[in-house]
Parts: structure tokens; C-alpha cells; sequence
């Protein structure tokens, strides 16, 4: 119910007691505003790690193979490991269930790429269609490479943003012949890639292609594939420990040799990027929560405060007729409405201050520092009960000092 | 309006008990002009509160407009205070930062009474204490006597049956106390009962009857000579 009289009884109140009013309010705009801006900045701070780990599926493993480094079953150390397209077919039957997607993957590097005059040297990937989803990338143009393409070997190429923007300037490059180290393709796709500049310099062409056209037999580099996003991060360890160890036991490896065969695991780092940012959100929580109760203990204690002052005032107001409930509404609406006047003000100041600082934190790590929208209105909440509270008790007590008491306060 | 029988009060003082009023009779007709006049200590303070219903007694019989008052809860009392009685204190007791009228009006807020209609109320009473041109001065500028003539204001504006003076020219000098003493003399030539309290005995001189307290009981309870 609102009761008028009640509402220009406590603006009279608050307006003749600025100071009073002033202070309660600061202490709690300024927790507010902490509080605002640590939650704003821990957000930065944790969208800055995400955009970090955005470049490549979170779900991927990658394997390659090096030298070996310990003799094994009367073989030397020192001897190459190499795959080849047996090793397609293994890991393909053999974790079905375990993977997604997946991609053998023959690779060579500074291959001279010529269109109309314009040049540069560029990475080239021979892959199989289930690359594009490993990367994260996205097609913008055309298409990716496809099973089709495999089976035909076809002399076609799917190239990232960068390489259009380098050799066709703002021209599209879609259905262009690009020649790659003398031999001509025809470009069906332009993808981009969140993983950044270097992401988007590769140019894949069909996994055939490229292995007949740099190898001189079956062998190929290395194979990328996400495990099944249905695993959890124990799981897809467990998973990628296996994956090594049928793979040394294949290559006639010692299951000590960590050169030999490397399964890079991202699930590893994307379990250390959760445990990181849980303890940073915890302790943002923590800052935060901590920020909150100093300002609910500091308008207790100037709620306190202030109903001692006001002892007198209340003897007064009671001897002239105010029951108990009237004393503690009275000061009770006065601090919920201190408190939440004082507090959404802080919210205010706090999300205008990221907004504008935004942009200058970024070298910092901090990236779009904002508050979502509930823990706006959490937090409005909360303080509405703290002021609750905070009035609430010293209300209670003045309530039940007698007015002969009251009245001979000092 | 007021009966009083056999009252004690006693306030803890550590291990031991003050005694202050040790069983007190006092009967106060409507319309009476009573004076209770005491030393320090003699208990007359304590007398008012509980007859003010501000303190609880400990034995004996209270009865107030015919009334008994026991065991009464702070809403009951509050609720007592604000339709019987009107203070005036010895420290004015204004709410400083409200101006006269607002301080009159207070306890119209307290029955519910709307804004306007007790803004309205409070001014009639301040023009019968005489300070209608001074309804919107705070309390710091006015003088003693005014802030007095506000707080009796304030008592008169719930109508209430009985006006509680506690030493209500203490603070103010002889000629303002005698202004203030010709209106509650007046307010009592209404018909209004007026129950003062007073160590000076001239102030006691000019009610209608004089109670004498000392260490707690009556000692003498006559009229003033200009009645008899």
C-alpha cells in the first residue's frame, strides 16, 4: 500500500538529515560499485580466456609422430615413426565410438601461390571434409572440400580469409585458378577462422591430392579429430591414453618413449582453462560477496548509528502517540529506501564506468568487461533484503526502549 | 479522570531496589488544575511518567478515564497516550528539524489524520498559543517561551483529557513563565484537567491545589489559598 503521508514523513527525515543520509548511501553505492566493477572486470578477464581457446574445438586431439628415443624390442632409439594410410584405417575402426570427427592430414609448408601476378608462400593442408569442424573455421564462400573430391582427387582448394584478401585484394576468389608451386587449382571455398591470423593463411586441398601430389608413397603427417562431445574430460583422457598406447604398440614403441607418438590432448588444457577459471570466478565471488557484507555491515552500523542519535526523537514520537510498528517502519522504509536508492545508483555508476573503460582494458586481458543482467538484479535484490535487515534490527531495538528512557537520552 | 491507589515503584539499582513511590492515594477530578510539588528525589518525576503511562508501576491500582491500566503493551500505551494524554517537558521536546507546525501536527500523523486536515488543526492551535505567525520556524528560532507555547500546542491537538506538565517553566525565565503559565491556566478555565509538576513555589502557587510529595509518599494535599 502506498501511503503518501508515510513516504513525505521519511523524505522530510532524510532531506533534514543529509549528512546521515549521505554517508549510509555512499557506503553503500561505493560496495556496490566495488562490487560492480570487480564482477565486470572478472568477466573481462574470463572472456579474454575464452577468446583465447576459441581457435581450435576444445573436443580436439591432434597426434603426430617424431624419433623414437628408447630401444624397444631389439630396435634402436632414433628410428623414425612413421604413419601411413593403414593408420587411417586402424584409429578409424578402432575408436569408432570414440570420435567425431576425424582427419588424416598431409601438410607442407611455403608453397608459392600465384594469381594474376599477386604471390605469396602459404602453408597447404591436404585433409579430409571432418577438418573444418577440428578447426572451428566456417565457410563464408563456397564450399569445403568433399568426399567427392577425395575419390576424384580433384585439383581443388578451399582457402582462408587472409589468402583471398592477400591475393584477390577485395575481388572474390570463389571459382579462380590459384597456382600452387606451378600446378593450377581451382579455389571452391573461402572459410574463416576464430583462431586467428594464422588460422586463416592455410590452404586446404583433398587429403589424395595432396599426398600423391607431395608423397611419393601412403605416408602422411599427422591426424587431427575431436572425440565425442557425449565424453567428459576424464573420459576423453582416458580416451586419448588409450589412443597413444595402441598406436605404440602398433609402431612397436616403448610405452615410456613420449616422443616417439604425441597425442595432444586439448581436453588436458581445457581442463586446466575450467579449473582456472573456476578458482578465478571463485574468487570473484568471494571479492564480491565480501565487498556486499562490508556494505551491509557498514549500513548496519550506521543504522545503528543513527537510531542512537535519533533516540530522543523516538522517545518524542512515541510519547506523543507513534506505536512500536510505526517506529519500526518508519526506519525501516527509511534504510530499505536509503539502501536501494543508494545501491542501484552504484550499479549504475559502476556498469556507465565499464562500459567506458571497456575498450581501454583490453591490453590489460580484460575484454568487454560487463554484468550480466541477473546479477544486476541480484544483486538489487540482495541489497534490498540487506537494508531489510540492516534497518530491521536497530528498529526493533528503539522500538522497545521506553519513552521515559529515550526521553532522558542526552 | 485520575485515581491512584496505593501505588509503589521501585527501580533496580544494582543487587538493591530504589524505593521511589511507596504507596501513594491520589484522586484528580476532570477539569482539575493539580500541582505535584517535591524536592529532587522525591519521587514526583516518577509519579508522572507512570501516570503518563511512559513507565509501568509496580503494585497498587491505576486507573486513567475510569480506566485500569495493567500490564499494558507499547502499541495499548501508545494508543492511550495519543487519545488522553498531552506532554509538556521541562526540555521543550520538539523534533528539531521539523517547523512548529509540523511538530503540532505529529500527533495527528500518529491517529492517521490526512495532511491537510491536521496542517489545518495544528494551525488553529498554534493561533490559540498565540504563535500562528511563527508556524513555519524550526524550533532553533524560537525563543524558550515559544518553543514551550508550541509543545502546549502539540499537547492540545488531540484533544486530549489530561495535560502532563513536567516542570514546564524550568528552563524559561520569570516572565516568559508566567506567559506560559496563564495559557495551561487558561486551557484549564476550558475544562481541560492539568496535572503539573514543580519544584517552584510560585509556579504551584497559581494551580488550584497543591500535592506535596516527599521521599515518596504525600505529605500534604490541599487548595491553594486564593480557592478557598
Amino acid at each position: 500500500m502506498f501511503d503518501l503521508d508515510r513516504w513525505q514523513e521519511i523524505f522530510q527525515t532524510l532531506s533534514k538529515n543529509k549528512l546521515r543520509t549521505i554517508l549510509a548511501g555512499v557506503t553503500i553505492a561505493f560496495a556496490v560499485l566495488l562490487f560492480t566493477l570487480l564482477f565486470g572486470i572478472g568477466n573481462g578477464l574470463k572472456n579474454t580466456f575464452e577468446k583465447q581457446f576459441a581457435g581450435d574445438s576444445q573436443l580436439s586431439v591432434y597426434i603426430r609422430s617424431g624419433s623414437t628415443t628408447k630401444p624397444y624390442k631389439g630396435l634402436q632409439s632414433g628410428r623414425k615413426i612413421q604413419f601411413r594410410n593403414d593408420d587411417t584405417k586402424f584409429i578409424n575402426e578402432q575408436f569408432e565410438d570414440e570420435i567425431q570427427f576425424f582427419s588424416p592430414n598431409v601438410e607442407r609448408y611455403n608453397v608459392r601461390a600465384v594469381f594474376e601476378g599477386e604471390q605469396n608462400n602459404y602453408t597447404v593442408r591436404g585433409v579430409y571434409p571432418d577438418y573444418l569442424p577440428l578447426e572451428s573455421a566456417v565457410i563464408q564462400d563456397g564450399r569445403f572440400i568433399s568426399f567427392l573430391d577425395l575419390k576424384r582427387k580433384s585439383k581443388v582448394i578451399a582457402i582462408g580469409r587472409l589468402v583471398e584478401k592477400d591475393l584477390f585484394g577485395t575481388k572474390s576468389a570463389l571459382n579462380k585458378n590459384i597456382s600452387l608451386d606451378g600446378i593450377s587449382y581451382k579455389v571452391i571455398g573461402v572459410f574463416n577462422d576464430p583462431g586467428g591470423d594464422g588460422d586463416e593463411r592455410f590452404i586446404y586441398t583433398p587429403f589424395t591430392t595432396a599426398q600423391s601430389m607431395y608423397r611419393t608413397n601412403d605416408e602422411l603427417d599427422r591426424f587431427g579429430l575431436t572425440y565425442n562431445p557425449t565424453l567428459n574430460v576424464d573420459k576423453a583422457l582416458a580416451f586419448s591414453s588409450l589412443l597413444t598406447k595402441v598406436l605404440q604398440q602398433k609402431h612397436n614403441v616403448d610405452p615410456r618413449d613420449q616422443a616417439a607418438i604425441r597425442v595432444q590432448n586439448y581436453a588436458e588444457g581445457a581442463k586446466n582453462v575450467q579449473q582456472f577459471m573456476m578458482v578465478l570466478n571463485i574468487i570473484i565471488l568471494f571479492i564480491g560477496i565480501g565487498t556486499l557484507v562490508a556494505g551491509i555491515i557498514g549500513i548496519s552500523n550506521i543504522m545503528v548509528y543513527i537510531v542512537k542519535e535519533r533516540t530522543k526523537e523516538l522517545g518524542i514520537r512515541k510519547a506523543i502517540g507513534a506505536t512500536p510498528s510505526a517506529i519500526i517502519g518508519m526506519i525501516m522504509t527509511e534504510s530499505i529506501f536509503v539502501t536501494a536508492v543508494a545501491g542501484y545508483s552504484g550499479l549504475l555508476i559502476g556498469v556507465l564506468t565499464l562500459k567506458l573503460i571497456g575498450k581501454s582494458l583490453e591490453e590489460y586481458f580484460i575484454l568487454n568487461p560487463s554484468v550480466e543482467t541477473y546479477v544486476v538484479v541480484g544483486a538489487t535484490i540482495i541489497l534490498i533484503i540487506a537494508g531489510t535487515i540492516a534497518g530491521y534490527i536497530p528498529a526493533k531495538r528503539a522500538a522497545q526502549i521506553k519513552p521515559i528512557v529515550a526521553l532522558n537520552d542526552e | 479522570m485520575i485515581s491512584i491507589k496505593n501505588l509503589h515503584k521501585s527501580y533496580p539499582m544494582g543487587k538493591d531496589a530504589l524505593h521511589v513511590l511507596k504507596g501513594l492515594d491520589l484522586e484528580i477530578k476532570e477539569g482539575e488544575f493539580v500541582s505535584i510539588m517535591g524536592s529532587s528525589g522525591s519521587g514526583k518525576s516518577t509519579l508522572l511518567n507512570i501516570v503518563g503511562l511512559l513507565d509501568e508501576h509496580d503494585s497498587g491500582e491505576y486507573y486513567l478515564n475510569n480506566q485500569k491500566i495493567e500490564k499494558l503493551d507499547e502499541k495499548k500505551a501508545a494508543i492511550l497516550r495519543n487519545k488522553f494524554l498531552g506532554f509538556v517537558f521541562q526540555s521543550f521536546n520538539l523534533i528539531n528539524y521539523k517547523n512548529a507546525l509540523e511538530n503540532v501536527a505529529l500527533p495527528l500523523y500518529y491517529q492517521g489524520v490526512g495532511r491537510k486536515e491536521r496542517n489545518a488543526i495544528a494551525l488553529d492551535y498554534l493561533a490559540k498559543v498565540g504563535l500562528k505567525e511563527r508556524a513555519n520556524h524550526l524550533p532553533n528560532e524560537l525563543s524558550g517561551g515559544e518553543k514551550q507555547r508550541v509543545a502546549v500546542a502539540r499537547a492540545l491537538v488531540t484533544k486530549p483529557k489530561v495535560i502532563l506538565a513536567d516542570e514546564p517553566t524550568g528552563a524559561l525565565d520569570s516572565t516568559t513563565s508566567s506567559s506560559v503559565m496563564e495559557l495551561l491556566k487558561q486551557i484549564n478555565r476550558e475544562g481541560m484537567t492539568v496535572f503539573v509538576i514543580t519544584h517552584e513555589e510560585d509556579i504551584a502557587a497559581q494551580t488550584d491545589r497543591i500535592v506535596r510529595l516527599k521521599d515518596g509518599i504525600i505529605i500534604s494535599d490541599e487548595k491553594t489559598v486564593k480557592n478557598q
